[in-house]
């Protein structure tokens, strides 16, 4: 198929509206969406969970799949009609012209097929080349991908790629035709943050170096910040603010977006000084969306009789170009004034240690083929040498990427598993070799979890009440069953939940409302040290904001001790006293939160500061790419663990890095780094993240 | 009297059958009015195939209960008459040669068998028979798979390696030959299946006393009298299942023991759950190898709650879906492996109207009068086809969101 | 690979070890024995005959001993009557038994004598294991391929017409057990009754000549009931591959849907069904046995049945190692090929 030479706007959709039929109903997914990418354009798709962004992407590829239907409007691609295409005419078009990159690239490629076949397969389709001459385009390009020993990667399967390499072999595929649009669906949210900012670097790239116009889907402001040329919010199926980055995040015209950013830990906010606003309310379902303004229930600006009057149009912003806002209120809004209700609270001082960790260290023996067990067995240093202290009422962050010994570390302090050596005094107890069988039932009260995923955090078939009464009746806590029914409608209260909730399913909740449940269980025995592994960021950004404040507000309230464990360096500055940065098992740097975000870091420190996307405009970071991937803990690299991908390292003279362990330097006041930097270098070294002057 | 075409067979059969519409339109007209408030059985009655399903199962039943409460047989179904052998569909009754005897159905329905007996009230008294061992021998194999299940599972390493094993053995025996094996008269002599009912059936009891116990071992008030009662009842129970005044175990003296199981049956029920025990254990060890990594089993753990406690309060309740799916396949499965006990022959006596042996009876003449072989076939072949047509509107509905 | 395989084996020989020994231990129970006795010698021996009877051939032995010797990794019993008979396990008649062999069990090929067809053990099992592998030949040759294209064909398109028509014709043929469609067939295609007569109702003469006539029926009444469970696995196989995020990518490639199909989903929903189609042989031996029961064909199955029903003890081991064997090769196979299938399992 020869392409067509093209100046007119790549995507143009106008009004699209598409809805998914279910047996009971008409589901609309997407409603009178518009927008339209210029050539070698990149545009941003934002918003939350079931807001429709992805079934807009879908729906230009059109693939909706049997229940799903495109109800009105039109999308052209360079000035065809898509809706109106016989099959043959897009399969034409799929993986030549219009590409597409997925969130799970271990699930989009075929396991059964060589990764040079599954590449190879492109151009033979579209452009019906010779196998040689496939292959010889195959090599190319993932030479352009930057992933080492082509030929190698060629000839492997893609369960033989780590998780990066496998989302470079995606974005290979989607570039083997030099297609003319290119849609990311989430591209990076299934990878490691230090990976992740490699791929959207090679995106950008490749973007430039092709030409190619772009379709960016993600929930993340950050990213779509630093890949974008032009950004569309959508809430609960439709756009509500589009323009370019500069007009939407600086000259936001939208109450949603306004609380979007609002709700984001941006540089600046503080958990005491300048708190969080979350967005009030959950997300409408689609079939309970409110009349006029979806956002109405949830908006600060709301006036009934206006905004839930009817239909409201996309307005243009005057002064702006290209820029448009679905609300009445826009021009009457003051978008200068500061938020409501953002209150100064106190700022809690820590009490005393309660907990302490000395040298710990966790092995697993694991067997070294998983088909057959026996045999030879490899060690796992999970952790190693774990020394720090918790004081009470404090929150320390536990700051790190895949595989770097978090969720072991978790597991031992709450009894799961014991250390293999080192100690945890927990009130001058040594609690480490005590299996949790063991423990007092005080002890175990004390050291509670919450976790990360909100899908499987309670029991789907016991009423959120029960599972509540539960862990009273196991803390040994209410004589009888009407005190402990009491005492868990209080802990209702206490996560602010409505205490008909009692009675409810699981799977009546929301994500955010099985999150408060799960704290309220982990406080049901006035838990004093918290383990929260990851509590926030399964849940939309609209949500993170309220679930992390009551974390801190309960804190507060209890003088709890809360071991934060994220890979999110924004939340972690907002809301931690003190950061422990971890990788491969060992703690590479300890502090307080000023200490660790501001230089000397450490070097997987600086560089994990500059991998995070930060969606403001005003940021300046340092440009820091880390190269491969984080080495697999059952084989770790001699040395200082951090080695293989240190940018610092020809800094360091000789092969120290590769033989032998740094040593601890105690840079002052509690601040330790491991390093074989010296004192001068690290000294030296430049803030990674610089807010321009407003 | 002239025979019935088959014109005046089929009305007669539906009206004989009339207590059976009517249980089955009730059960209908309830289920779909109150559908919305039954949860997974209501939704059942969203799904054609379910319902077709759902149909065809309870109208077995329906006419094993009415049969056995006698309100649909025409005639004994064990009495035999030399007037009726191999007798077509529709043949006039007559006892000898002569006239039917006053009050008895005019009416060899279906037929008469190679015996004189009727084909129709046989194939109605096999079914109680059948509707009775099918989902009660598979809701034993349940709990004996469920109880070594989930601690394989859970725990993992040396007990999961030697249960697995065990279990892969039963399955690698051929069940032709075990049956051949168990179910002769010499076997049932030694007294083996005895002892391996013993071993079955106590999997039941302890599973509800494990089962409550770890439920309530925090509150010891409700717990002792509650684990007390339950042993009490269930354990008699068991007693009289196992002992026997004419088996080997004899433990319970004759004023308590309150039932006896008649041999040949009880050696067909242990070797169906034999047979079966071993693949409900892998399915259940599967669905807990996968629940046990959810976070909600992790925040037992870290409450400090007991294994047990884990297992059946925790991962069973969650893993009902497929095993709900499953118990449907595995009660038809059932009921073709007592087809096949019927039709070597082998366990219940020969007279026994249930449809195997009916079918091992009828082949033997199957070239000439293929009708005494037919209805019985054609039931089996119903009810099964029943049970997965139900089996797979249930796994439909519970997939859907 | 090499160390994979060897595990698997040494398992299967405990398998197999444990199987024999049940099965010994229960053909070896007294009242089994006593059964034997009296068929053999006298049908009114009193209860000490029987047991000298037993004695002096080594029956009365502790089980161990004779499983051992019956294995052929021990002695085989000598035992001298009071005339001064000399009787032992591994004396032949008219053999003198100073040149009779120590041992003399299945590992040195000598599996005993058949009662019922005064016979050897290995001559019967392995005339009739050959007649019963033609029939699992034919089996095989019409039920994989037909099993696994109505399973691709409903699968490909989950909730499609064709996928309903399909799956509910597999769901009929699971619910028919062989001696329900054997009896169907037969009744419908061979009896005078209903007068079609298109096949014979007894496969006997197709141990010689196997001809359409007489083999059809067999082979589809055993294929039937296989069909319809490996379809369904297929199906929700095939089924769930379709919904992967590949075959998107695939079909988003703008790759043709008989290609999505052919080249994309088909090998990777065959690895499931292939372990089912190799776990089906102890199943289909279930069939074997009813089928040649009921269309009299005297094969393997057959003979099982023959031998159980006749307490011929000798025999009935046999036939046992054999079927156990049988299936616990099919089982390494299935996990061998299961590695070959899958490139996500990597054996080094």
């Amino acid at each position: 198929m020869v392409k067509q030479a093209y100046d007119g706007p790549i995507l143009e959709i106008d009004q699209l509206s598409i809805s998914f039929f279910t047996r009971l109903r008409e589901i609309p997914a997407v409603m009178d969406f518009s927008c339209k990418v210029m050539p070698g354009e990149a545009m941003g798709l934002v918003g939350e969970s079931g807001c429709g962004k992805s079934t807009v992407a879908l729906g230009v590829m059109q693939d909706l799949g049997v229940n799903g239907r495109v109800v009105g409007g039109s999308i052209k691609f360079k000035g065809r009609e898509l809706n109106a295409m016989s099959d043959a005419e897009l399969r034409d078009i799929r993986g030549s012209e219009i590409a597409m990159i997925y969130q799970e690239p271990m699930a989009s490629l075929n396991p059964a097929m060589k990764i040079g076949r599954q590449l190879m397969e492109v151009p033979i389709i579209h452009e019906g080349v010779s196998e040689a001459e496939a292959r010889a385009r195959a090599l190319e390009v993932v030479t352009d991908v930057k992933l080492p020993d082509p030929e190698r990667i060629l000839a492997s399967y893609p369960h033989q790629l780590s998780g990066g390499q496998q989302q470079r072999i995606v974005i290979a595929m989607a570039l083997m035709a030099n297609p003319s649009l290119l849609i990311l669906d989430e591209p990076t949210t299934a990878l490691d943050v230090t990976v992740e900012a490699a791929v959207v670097e090679l995106v950008k790239d490749l973007g430039k170096k092709y030409g190619t116009s772009m379709l960016f889907i993600s929930h993340n402001l950050g990213l779509v910040l630093e890949t974008c040329d032009r950004i569309c919010v959508m809430y609960s199926g439709e756009a509500v603010e589009t323009g370019s980055i500069g007009d939407v995040f600086d000259k936001m015209r939208h109450p949603y977006t306004q609380a979007l950013f609002r709700s984001i830990p941006l540089p600046g906010a503080d958990k005491n000084a300048k708190p969080l606003v979350a967005i009030p309310g959950n997300f409408p379902l689609p079939h309970e969306r409110p009349r006029g303004c979806n956002f109405g229930p949830r908006c600060d600006y709301f006036e009934a009789g206006r905004c839930d009057a009817g239909d409201i149009p996309m307005e243009p912003v005057p002064g702006d170009e290209r820029h448009r806002s679905r609300c009445v209120k826009f021009k009457e809004i003051d978008w200068e004034m500061l938020a409501l209700g953002a209150d100064r609270t106190e700022t809690s001082e820590p009490g005393d240690v309660i907990l302490r960790m000395d040298d710990l260290k966790k092995y697993y023996e694991v067997a070294a083929s998983a088909l057959f067990s026996g045999g030879e067995t490899k060690v796992v240093k999970a952790n190693e040498s774990l020394s720090f202290e918790a004081h009470e009422g404090e929150t320390l962050a536990i700051v790190g990427e895949s595989g770097c010994g978090k969720s072991t570390f978790a597991k031992v302090l709450l009894g799961l598993e014991t250390a293999t050596s080192g100690d945890i005094t927990l009130d001058n107890k040594a609690i480490g070799d005590t299996p949790i069988a063991e423990r007092d039932t005080q002890t175990v009260a004390d050291v509670q979890m919450v976790f990360q995923n909100p899908f499987d955090t309670l029991n789907p078939s016991m009423t959120v009440g029960r599972q509540i009464i539960r862990a009273l009746e196991i803390f040994r806590i209410g004589n009888s069953e009407a005190e402990r029914r009491a005492r868990m409608l209080d802990l209702l209260d206490l996560v602010k939940l409505p205490r008909e909730f009692a009675d409810r399913m699981p799977r009546q909740l929301s994500g955010g409302q099985k999150q408060r449940v799960g704290i309220a269980r982990a406080f049901a025995g006035d838990a004093r040290i918290v383990v929260a592994d990851e509590p926030v960021s399964a849940l939309d950004v609209s949500v993170q904001a309220a679930v992390a404040d009551l974390l801190m507000e309960i804190q507060r309230r209890q003088k709890t001790t809360l071991l934060f464990i994220s890979h999110d360096l924004s939340i972690v500055r907002y809301l931690s006293d003190r950061v422990l940065v971890m990788y491969l098992g060992h703690v590479v740097e300890i502090g307080t939160t000023d200490q660790v975000f501001a230089p000397p870091y450490h070097p997987y420190t600086e560089a994990l500061l500059s991998a995070v996307p930060i969606a403001d405009t005003r940021v300046q970071k340092k440009h820091i790419v880390l190269e491969g991937d984080i080495p697999s803990a059952m084989n770790p690299p001699p040395g200082c663990p951090f080695q293989t991908r240190c940018p610092w390292k020809s800094q360091v003279p000789g092969t120290k890095c590769e033989t032998e362990m740094p040593p601890v330097l105690d840079m002052g006041d509690g601040h330790k780094i491991k390093c074989h930097l010296t004192r001068e270098k690290l000294d030296g070294m430049e803030p990674v993240i610089t807010l321009a002057a407003e | 009297m002239d025979p019935l075409t088959w014109g005046e067979i089929i009305p007669r059969i539906i009206v004989q059958l009339t207590p059976v519409w009517i249980a089955l339109a009730v059960t209908f007209a309830l289920s779909i009015t109150f559908k919305r408030r039954l949860g997974l059985y209501g939704k059942l009655f969203d799904s054609v195939i379910g319902m077709m399903g759902f149909a065809l199962v309870m109208f077995w039943v329906f006419a094993a209960v009415f049969g056995a409460m006698d309100l649909i047989l025409t005639h004994d179904p064990l009495a035999q008459s030399g007037n009726m052998k191999n007798k077509v569909p529709g043949t006039p009754y007559t006892k000898m040669i002569g006239e039917a005897a006053d009050g008895a159905y005019p009416y060899y329905l279906l037929g008469g068998d190679n015996l004189g007996r009727d084909v129709f009230s046989r194939m109605i008294a096999g079914a109680w028979i059948v509707v009775q061992i099918g989902p009660l021998a598979t809701l034993f194999a349940f709990m004996a798979g469920i109880t070594l299940g989930l601690p394989a599972a859970y725990y993992g390493s040396k007990l999961d390696t030697s249960l697995t094993f065990l279990a892969n053995l039963v399955l690698a025996f051929p069940v032709i030959l075990l049956f051949y094996l168990l179910v002769t008269p010499e076997i049932v002599a030694t007294g083996i299946p005895t002892y391996m009912a013993m071993v079955l059936f106590i999997f039941p009891l302890v599973f509800i006393v494990i089962l409550l116990n770890a439920r309530y071992h925090t509150q010891p008030k409700v717990r002792a009298p509650l684990l007390a009662a339950v042993i009490a009842v269930l354990g008699l129970l068991y007693l009289s299942l196992i002992s026997d005044s004419s088996g080997p175990i004899r433990w319970l003296p004759a004023w308590l023991d309150l039932f006896d199981i008649p041999g040949g049956i009880l050696v067909v029920f242990v070797a169906v759950v034999f047979v079966n025990a071993p693949t409900v254990f892998r399915i259940v060890r599967g669905i807990a190898l996968d629940i046990k990594t959810r976070d909600y089993v992790a925040a037992a753990q870290t409450r400090g709650e007991g294994p047990w406690y884990i297992m059946l309060w925790e991962i069973l309740p969650n893993a009902r879906g497929p095993l709900i799916v499953d118990f449907c396949l595995r009660v038809g499965y059932t009921t073709i492996l007592l087809g096949t006990l019927g039709f070597f022959g082998l366990g219940l006596p020969p007279e026994s109207p249930d449809w195997g042996s009916t079918i091992n009876e009828g082949r033997k003449l199957l070239s000439i009068y293929p009708h005494p072989a037919l209805p019985p076939a054609l039931a089996l072949l119903s009810l099964v086809l029943g049970l997965n047509l139900l089996a797979d509107g249930l796994r439909e509905e519970s997939l859907r969101d | 690979m090499g160390l994979f395989i060897l595990r698997r084996i040494a398992v299967m020989i405990l398998t197999a070890l444990c199987l024999t020994f049940i099965v010994f231990f229960l053909t070896n129970l007294y009242p089994n024995l006593e059964k034997l006795a009296k068929t053999q010698g006298n049908m009114r021996m009193t209860d000490t005959q029987v047991d000298s009877w037993l004695e002096n051939r080594g029956y009365l032995e502790p089980l161990p001993v004779k499983y051992g010797q019956w294995l052929g990794v021990l002695p085989g019993y000598v035992t001298e009557d009071p005339e001064g008979a000399v009787r032992g396990r591994c004396i032949d008649t008219g053999m003198e038994p100073e040149e009779a062999p120590t041992f003399c069990g299945v590992l040195q090929g000598n599996w005993g004598y058949s009662t019922v067809f005064q016979d050897g053990v290995w001559d019967i099992v392995s005339t009739r294991l050959a007649l019963t592998g033609k029939l699992m030949f034919w089996v095989m040759v019409l039920m994989v391929p037909s099993a696994l294209i109505l399973g691709v064909l409903a699968g490909m398109r989950e909730g499609s017409r064709t996928d309903r028509t399909l799956s509910t014709v597999s769901i009929v043929s699971t619910a028919t057990p062989e001696y329900v469609s054997g009896v169907i067939l037969i009744a419908v295609f061979a009896s005078s009754a209903v007068g079609l007569k298109w096949f014979k109702g007894t496969a006997t003469s197709a141990m010689e000549s196997a001809t359409f006539d007489n083999f059809f029926l067999p082979v589809l009444t055993i294929a039937l009931y296989g069909m319809g469970y490996i379809a369904r696995m297929t199906r929700a196989s095939m089924a769930e591959v379709m919904t992967q995020q590949y075959i998107r990518t695939a079909r988003l490639k703008g790759v043709s849907f008989r290609n999505v199909v052919l080249k994309h989903a088909l090998r990777n929903a065959l690895i499931a069904p292939f372990t089912v189609i190799m776990l089906q042989f102890p199943w289909l031996l279930n069939g074997v046995v009813i089928v040649e029961t009921l269309f009299n064909y005297k094969g393997f199955g057959w003979t099982l049945v023959q031998a159980a029903g006749n307490n011929d003890i000798e025999l009935l081991l046999g036939v046992s190692i054999v079927s156990v064997i049988v299936v616990l090769v099919t089982q390494l196979i299935s996990d061998v090929g299961y590695v070959y299938l899958n490139p996500r399992i990597s054996v080094t």
